[in-house]
């Protein structure tokens, strides 16, 4: 996993690796300069010779501003290396999901694929960090603390040696108990944002049943589970702090009287046994080394917490897409002929129960093919292997009389158009907007566009016209005004063949056949396929395939299916009671 | 955690600006339970920095008292030694207890606040009128619960114990200095001045890229929820490379500001320990010209020359100092951020509440022997509307469902009205169906019979009550809803549909699923009514989601029935079941139908047709068709619905 992750450092390798090494440097200086303040007072201040105070003070600032300056550095190639991994990173995952196939998105849910992208990369980030820069001074600091003391005196550093390990092990007890109870309350949390953010969006359903206590109610019982989970947790936390002061204390009272009884020993002869001022360097060493385990512990605690983040990422890294271009792809799509051979394809791998069952159709080049079904019968399935967005699970689709799967993927969907079930429009300009149909378009050919998609008279109704911005998902447009420029977005391709699964439900009858009559008009040779719920839409069409729960039906002409088809006679009977004619 | 980190900030407690006192003073009162606890806490913090600082000045004391006497002695003899490291023991111990309390009691106190807090702001919520929810952002409001609560509780449980204790131990340093040196500490106090106004202007720093940290944030999270949810148009017009080039700018934008806000807050610590060292070397350097010159000195304890005990302890006490310096000065600004946050959390707290003058409530009722209508417990199918009456009496009418609007008026915002001179009646049993166009007013209608809003003018009438009389509650338990927008809640399926009726029955669910046909496609998920669904919809479509909320509907079985464009998102066969299913339910009820699918309002008895607030015609389908005016164009197609 680690591997993986490294991979994303590339360019900022340099600073990572730099700033350990800034931070040893630092860590150095911090344990000598203790040393030099003993020698202030025990050479100097003792002695009342100013000229040494000054000699050795120089010498100490001078060591303080070279740490400061080695930190301060430090503290700039951690953030850089820190920030520039987090940017790789996304950048990684996101141009791999451009890479991914739509079975792949689904099988990771896109809410999961921003969650990675955004949360768990800043929570990597921020571990990356600490790891570079505190996770070095730490344990460096502790090994030099130890060294030094033991420098000055084996027998008193014994005392750390004691100490230390009761400290650690307290320490990751705590957190090990610790941690499964923060990891539920985190998630309890997340089902209370959750529970909010629904009430928020249905306040109305809840004022209308009069739900309002009953919501309250739920929220405080989720609100006591965390309280609960939280005082658990707690109890233990707050064990933290107070261990840390109980060992340093001690460890100083241990120091004073065995360093009180080796002085005396010695006589304060710090060449025989101990001085004064060693003692006191002694102090500071055993609040550094106490310190520095503090901190591990809250590095350890940073790590496994980021952990779980870091899999999420590794896992989004590796996905691969599973729709391939093979080997040799064709480029070029002859014409928009479209075959059925004996398809089978269900979602998921080895479901039971299969979501297209044994379709073949044939569709020629130029023809207009309607497709008629109920809820959940599989039309939007079926039209979406066409231009190859999931491969079947077993059987053929042929396009221009090639495998989809022969094609090249970019050349396929070039010359296959779709407008999809959800209207998704982008934040730009409605020119920005068509122009993903083909960047290269000119302003007239957009125009031609919005013509045949009955789309042009309301754009220009607008103020700014066609530079009128287009809010977040099109929220500044109907229902109906959305799914003609996206109409017109997949005209501008100019393609073989064009789907539009149900691209005309928001959009009258009247302008429903407008758009009808300009599609047969001007685009004669594509091939077009129409989903709709209206029978109205789909009439004229040159054939209608009647789907049912993922089978065909029937298929045949408007006329031949009201004889043929029970299903197609209820849909017309049920849209035409009481005298509904498309006059 | 997502709504977390993306956050909603607008600029808001970004401002360094005042903090009311108004806001300290209501978090106050909500400390006020913990009148025992939180002077508990605040004792221990004293203590607890009190030992510290002695602590620290055991060395000197160790040295000066206890060993150099020692190192005089012919034979040393360590009682003495031995009794003041027992007697540091106990303070120690003292301090270790007075830690672990404030520390266990805080976060005690913190968490408990919060708790209170967030079911206030929750409770409260629940009683706001629909129009604070039409007004305000869904995203601000969410912010409140996640990002501000956040904060607040980071500043209960750290922020404040930590400057307290901070301040505290800077204050014992100071005090101890000064019983031993006024003009040492004089020195010192300069000196802790300049590094506060470099911490201050260093963290000011890092505060400024923090924000526009958050904002880089903020953009290229939206970047990225807007591309992925559009994943698979992008797809299908092979744009991923444009795509990938706007990622890019987003991308480096977030890292370039993260480094920048990064680099000062991993700044701050390195200069803050060697200004500590940088201190020590001025006191050595002062003190020990001060002491070789045999200057005078005065201090807390009496006048003197400066010794070289003195200098020592400040030697000592100085290394205490600058780390509580660091402290409160960091400190300082998350206690502003988290007040700012608890400024918009009381403004929600403040909000008021639906109003309800109602006095008239809705009963289970049954006829008596002489046909009078009498209230009962019982649960009959049989509801009327008890009336009290200001002279004492009491009447109850029959609940059948007879709505009438006469002459409403009524806007959103002044000024511009929604509906005008509306004149409508509802017999009981009756299907009435609105249509216009989008903004005709259609919608707003049904927003005031539940009153969801409260009318400007004109007057509402339900079975000859006029509404503003009857309690909202009651009120709104006699009438069904179902919206376009479905809303379900995370939980199982049998739940969602029991939220209509909390005490219905399993098998009171089910006939209201099979009723809106709803029944075959739960029976094929794979844990059938118990699977549970999540409220954001994944896994279900569109139709089969409004299927639910119909069942879900029917099972509250209301007496008076409002539809709002309820099946568009199902195919026209399906709407036809449920139709079947809907006309079984909606006998001798009333129902108001608001659709644009012309096929749903062909057989309602009576038609509507809105036209920018005012109902131009009325009649039946038959009827205005053969009129040929605005019905007949809207059903032909001359005129879009939207």
């Amino acid at each position: 996993m680690l591997k993986t992750l490294l991979r994303s450092l590339r360019e900022y390798k340099k600073p990572a690796l730099l700033t350990p090494l800034l931070v040893s440097g630092e860590v150095v200086l911090e344990i000598i300069i203790p040393l030099f303040m003993a020698n202030i007072i025990d050479y100097g201040i003792d002695k009342g010779d100013m000229n040494y105070i000054l000699k050795v003070g120089a010498l100490l600032v001078l060591a303080a501003v070279a740490s400061l300056i080695l930190g301060a550095l430090a503290g700039s190639t951690a953030a850089k290396a820190s920030a520039g991994f987090a940017k790789n990173l996304r950048q990684d995952m996101f141009y791999n999901v451009q890479s991914l196939s739509f079975s792949n998105i689904d099988k990771l849910s896109t809410a999961s694929i921003i969650t990675r992208i955004t949360t768990d990369t800043a929570n990597v980030q921020m571990a990356f960090q600490m790891l570079i820069r505190t996770a070095v001074r730490a344990p460096l600091m502790l090994i030099c603390a130890m060294t030094a003391s033991f420098n000055i005196s084996a027998k008193l550093a014994l005392i750390f040696l004691g100490v230390a390990p009761v400290l650690a092990t307290v320490l990751v007890l705590i957190i090990r108990k610790v941690h499964p109870l923060m990891e539920r309350v985190f998630k309890t949390y997340d089902d209370l944002n959750r529970d909010v953010s629904e009430n928020l969006r249905g306040i109305r359903v809840v004022k209308t049943f009069v739900r309002e206590d009953y919501e309250t109610g739920k929220f405080k019982r989720i609100s006591q589970k965390i309280y609960d989970y939280f005082s658990r947790a707690n109890k233990l936390v707050a064990l933290n702090a107070p261990t840390m002061q109980a060992c340093m204390y001690a460890s100083m009272l241990l120091v004073s009287w065995f360093g009180a009884r080796l002085i005396v020993a010695s006589g304060g002869n710090p060449d025989v046994g101990m001085s004064t001022g060693q003692l006191t360097s002694l102090f500071a060493y055993a609040s550094q080394i106490l310190v520095s385990l503090m901190v591990l512990s809250m590095v350890l605690v940073m790590v496994i917490i980021s952990r779980a983040s870091a899999e999420r990422i590794v896992e989004l890294l590796n996905e691969k897409s599973d729709l391939q271009n093979g080997e040799n792809p064709v480029k070029e799509v002859k014409d928009g002929s479209i075959r059925f051979e004996n398809v089978n394809f269900s979602y998921a791998k080895g479901a039971e129960k299969l979501c297209l069952e044994n379709v073949s159709l044939f569709i020629r080049s130029g023809e207009t093919v309607g497709i008629i079904g109920g809820t959940g019968s599989a039309k939007s399935t079926l039209v979406q292997l066409i231009p190859r967005l999931y491969d079947v699970t077993s059987g053929r689709v042929l396009v221009g009389g090639v495998d989809v799967r022969d094609y090249d993927l970019e050349a396929l969907r070039e010359q296959v158009a779709m407008v999809l079930q959800k209207n998704v429009l982008f934040s730009g300009t409605i020119k920005e907007n068509l122009r993903w149909g083909n960047p290269d378009a000119t302003d007239e050919e957009l125009e031609e566009a919005c013509r045949l998609a009955a789309a042009d008279s309301f754009i220009k109704s607008f103020p700014d016209g066609y530079d009128t911005f287009v809010e977040q998902g099109g929220a500044n447009l109907s229902g109906g005004q959305r799914q003609r420029l996206c109409i017109a977005r997949a005209l501008l391709k100019k393609p073989k063949i064009i789907i539009l699964d149900d691209s005309t439900s928001a959009v009258d009858t009247k302008t429903d056949a407008q758009i009808r009559k300009a599609l047969k008009e001007h685009i004669s040779e594509t091939t077009k396929i129409i989903i709709a719920q209206r029978i109205a839409s789909v009439m004229d069409a040159d054939k209608i395939i009647v789907m049912d729960d993922g089978r065909v039906s029937a298929v045949g002409t408007h006329d031949e299916l009201l004889q043929a088809s029970a299903i197609y006679r209820e849909v017309y009977e049920s849209q035409t009671r009481g005298g509904l004619a498309n006059e | 955690m997502n709504e977390k980190k993306a956050p909603n900030m607008h600029g808001h407690g970004m401002k360094r600006g005042r903090v009311k006192k108004q806001t300290v003073k209501r978090l106050l009162t909500y400390l006020k339970i913990y009148k025992f606890k939180f002077p508990l806490v605040l004792l221990s913090i004293l203590v607890s920095s009190v030992v510290g600082v002695v602590a620290s000045l055991f060395l000197q004391t160790l040295i000066d008292d206890y060993i150099a006497p020692l190192l005089l002695m012919a034979v040393p003899d360590f009682s003495n030694l031995l009794r003041i490291v027992l007697i540091m023991a106990g303070v120690y111990l003292c301090g270790v207890v007075a830690t672990w309390i404030y520390n266990r009691t805080m976060m005690v106190i913190a968490e408990g606040v919060m708790k209170r807090i967030r079911d206030d702001m929750f409770a409260h919520m629940q009683t706001l009128p629909i129009k604070y929810f039409d007004t305000h952002n869904f995203g601000d409001v969410m912010s409140y619960f996640t990002n501000d609560t956040d904060t607040l509780r980071q500043m209960l449980a750290q922020a404040i114990p930590q400057v307290f204790s901070s301040l505290l131990t800077i204050v014992a340093v100071f005090s101890a200095m000064l019983y031993l040196s006024v003009w040492l500490t004089l020195f010192v106090a300069a000196f802790a001045l300049i590094a506060s106004r470099v911490i201050k202007r260093i963290a000011g720093n890092s505060g400024r890229h923090f924000v526009k940290q958050q904002k880089a944030l903020a953009d290229l999270n939206g970047f990225v929820e807007e591309m992925i949810n559009g994943q698979k148009v992008i797809k299908v017009f092979c744009h991923e490379e444009q795509v990938k080039r706007d990622f890019d700018r987003h991308n480096e934008a977030l890292r370039d500001n993260t480094e920048k806000a990064n680099r000062y807050v991993n700044i701050l610590p390195p200069i803050m320990n060697n200004l500590g060292f940088v201190l020590y070397v001025l006191i050595a350097i002062v003190g020990g010209f001060m002491a070789v010159n045999g200057m005078g000195n005065v201090g807390l304890s009496g006048a003197g020359v400066v010794t070289i005990g003195t200098i020592v302890s400040f030697l000592q006490l100085s290394r205490s100092l600058i780390g509580p310096l660091n402290q409160v000065s960091q400190q300082a600004n998350h206690i502003v951020l988290a007040l700012a946050g608890a400024e918009r959390i009381f403004e929600l707290l403040d909000e008021p509440s639906e109003t309800d003058e109602g006095y008239v409530t809705l009963v289970n009722a049954k006829y008596d022997e002489n046909g009078n209508i009498v209230e009962t417990a019982e649960r009959t199918g049989m509801w009327a509307w008890k009336h009290p009456h200001r002279d004492g009496t009491l009447t109850y009418t029959k609940l059948t469902g007879d709505v009438r609007m006469v002459d409403v008026d009524f806007c959103y915002t002044e000024g511009k009205p929604v509906l005008q001179d509306i004149t409508l009646y509802a017999e009981p049993g009756q299907k009435v169906a609105f249509v216009g166009a989008t903004g005709a007013g259609k919608t707003t209608i049904t927003n005031l019979i539940n009153r969801f809003y409260d009318i400007a003018d004109g007057k509402i009438r339900y079975d000859g009550i006029n509404i503003n009389k009857i309690k909202k509650s009651d009120l709104r338990r006699s009438l069904g809803v179902v919206l376009q927008d479905v809303n379900l809640f995370t939980g199982t399926v049998m739940d969602n549909i029991r939220y209509g009726r909390l005490d219905a029955t399993d098998e009171e669910c089910i006939q209201a699923a099979k009723l809106a046909n709803a029944d075959g496609f739960i029976r094929m998920l794979p844990q059938g009514y118990d699977t549970v669904i999540s409220g954001s919809g994944n896994g279900l479509s569109q139709g089969q989601r409004q299927l639910i909320s119909i069942a879900r509907a029917a099972v509250a079985d209301p007496p008076v029935m409002i539809l709002d464009e309820a099946t568009s998102s199902i195919d026209t066969r399906t709407e036809a079941i449920v139709q079947k299913g809907m006309d079984r339910l909606m006998e001798g009820r009333t129902v108001f139908v608001i659709a644009h699918r012309l096929s749903t309002v062909k057989n309602a008895d009576v038609i509507m047709v809105l036209d920018h607030g005012r109902i131009i015609e009325r009649g039946s389908h038959e009827k205005l068709i053969a009129e040929k005016g605005r019905y007949y164009q809207l059903y032909t197609g001359a005129f879009e619905l939207e």
